[in-house]
């Protein structure tokens, strides 16, 4: 039905079962804001450490040095490999790094994204990662394409109606696939829809389908059922 | 079969695997097939023309079992063994030509800076300004009692996690910068070659070299030589930029970057062990100077022998 690619944010790999599966890339307003959260949460505790560290003296100096530099490195790349490849920034966005096969994030994959985040940040704040993510099609930075990694969409799974009470209605016509599908989805989604959006709908499908014009709404209501198989 | 058969029939299997996504603890044999079995009926409800809303749901368990079911990080106990003794050493020997770039990029401007300013006593001030040397020169005054970068190394951790900072960042850096067609490497080890002679140059010229390399000998070897590799890694990412043979531009940087990261993990732990060194050993003012030149020389062999002939079993 729709084979060629078109501009979206679409992800398809085919995985050894032969099939397809389909996944939201993590765009780059998402990314950004993901990071943003990283960044305060990191100067937060880091800041606090500071104060609490230099009343030690050097010792605590010292301390504050390796601290912040596994903080600067190795944040990162510890939340996505113990936490599902989710930093609290990306997990507060619903994002999570993947390979580009969508396999949880390797930890090479991860360290190498992590090392290079350093080119994506050139010249200054994030430009070149920026400016690669606007020119590749699944917004992957510097660090994201030499990793073979991707930032995806956390899938949710898509919230399930019940079927409308009405009685099911044989189709007096045959039906193509194309309308078939819009009965089906019409009657699955209308517990979703208010009762004005249901009628307006309702009007659309009679234009779609001049046989069933003057009907209605349980009629159609009807129809729908009947194609998914209910058949009382 | 119609799509509410469809979905009564296969819904306890669906409800199976959800219940073996949440309870990842409890043992499931039948995980792969029944996930074997969802990609089947995903397929079905796709080529059957099932609601959008079916197939979004088939597919959305279908990539959480997929995501459960491809875990990639297996952890062996012997895996950093193995690095160690074989992974490690073969990945240096399998870049040697990096290798030999990156050391060249490196102790060519360190050798000849570091001459030209142990010949001439003014040279140092074209690299680096008075107050650095003047900063140099303290530290390594053989009046003081315990040397290093900082006078008053007063705290063992505080340089410790100074030189962890300080080295282990120039050295990802220095990686990270291959991605700049290898350019960025190239920068980092020439321009810490030459920071590095001059400031041996001179402090070997103004006659502090009693102090100055017993101090460094022991370090050096994991320290300098962590910093080529690293160069060399990132020579690697470069390379494969600029010329990615018979692969696609972003196949060879795939390719090369997995292999690079090998040798980043080793120098990674090169720094560390030389941080260890240099905060806690070279730093140290009661350990002699001769046992320091003994062990340093032997550090440095140590480190060649390693990276010549560890692991020649099962690689290069």
């Amino acid at each position: 039905l729709l084979t060629t690619r078109k501009l979206d944010t679409d992800y398809t790999v085919e995985t050894p079962e032969a099939i397809d599966l389909n996944t939201q890339l993590g765009g780059p307003v998402a990314r950004i804001l993901a990071y943003a959260i990283d960044l305060s949460i990191r100067s937060a505790i880091l800041l606090a450490l500071l104060i609490t560290l230099v009343l030690l003296g050097k010792t605590g100096l010292g301390f504050f040095f390796l601290i912040s530099f596994l903080f600067e490195w190795f944040y990162p790349l510890f939340f996505e490999i113990y936490f599902q490849g989710q930093t609290p920034g990306k997990k507060f966005l619903g994002l999570k790094v993947v390979n580009e096969d969508l396999t949880p994030v390797t930890f090479s994959a991860s360290a190498l994204r992590n090392l290079l985040r350093s080119v994506d940040f050139l010249p200054f704040g994030y430009l070149f990662g920026i400016a690669c993510m606007a020119i590749n099609r699944n917004f992957q930075r510097l660090g994201d394409l030499a990793a073979s990694t991707l930032v995806v969409h956390v899938e949710n799974t898509p919230t399930r109606f019940n079927l409308p009470e009405v009685k099911s209605q044989i189709p007096t016509t045959s039906l193509s696939l194309r309308d078939q599908i819009a009965f089906t989805e019409f009657s699955q989604r209308q517990a979703g829809l208010s009762e004005q959006r249901k009628h307006e709908l309702a009007n659309l499908l009679t234009d779609f389908n001049p046989e069933i014009k003057g009907k209605n709404l349980d009629y159609i209501l009807g129809i729908g059922c009947w194609l998914l198989g209910k058949r009382s | 079969v119609n799509q509410q058969e469809f979905e009564s029939q296969n819904r306890p299997l669906w409800r199976a695997l959800e219940d073996s996504l949440e309870n990842p603890d409890r043992n499931s044999d039948n995980f792969p097939r029944n996930f074997r079995k969802l990609c089947h009926q995903l397929a079905l409800a796709k080529s059957r023309s099932y609601s959008l809303l079916l197939v979004d749901e088939l597919n959305s368990l279908a990539l959480r079992c997929h995501h459960k079911l491809y875990q990639k990080n297996r952890n062996s106990p012997d895996k950093w063994l193995h690095f160690l003794v074989y992974g490690f050493p073969n990945a240096l020997r399998r870049n040697s030509i990096f290798l030999i770039i990156s050391a060249t990029l490196f102790a060519g401007p360190l050798f000849s800076i570091g001459l030209a300013c142990y010949m001439n006593d003014e040279f140092i001030y074209s690299v680096s300004s008075p107050i650095e040397v003047n900063n140099y020169e303290s530290m390594y005054n053989p009046a003081n009692e315990k040397f290093g970068r900082e006078r008053e190394s007063d705290s063992d951790i505080f340089m410790f996690g100074f030189y962890i900072k300080n080295n282990i960042g120039i050295s990802f850096r220095m990686f990270a910068g291959g991605l700049l067609f290898g350019l960025g490497s190239a920068f980092f080890l020439v321009y810490n070659g030459i920071l590095i002679g001059a400031v041996s140059g001179h402090l070997a010229q103004v006659g502090y070299g009693e102090t100055f390399f017993p101090f460094v000998i022991s370090h050096g070897a994991f320290e300098l030589t962590a910093l080529v590799f690293s160069g060399a890694a990132g020579l690697r990412l470069g390379y494969a930029l600029l010329s990615p043979g018979k692969l696609r531009r972003i196949d060879a940087l795939q390719a090369a970057g997995r292999d690079a990261i090998q040798i980043i993990y080793g120098s990674t732990l090169m720094l560390l062990i030389a941080a260890f060194l240099e905060a806690f050993w070279s730093a140290s003012g009661t350990v002699p100077v001769w046992l320091k030149y003994l062990g340093g020389s032997c550090l440095w062999l140590l480190v060649f022998y390693y990276c010549a002939y560890a692991g020649r079993r099962n690689g290069p």
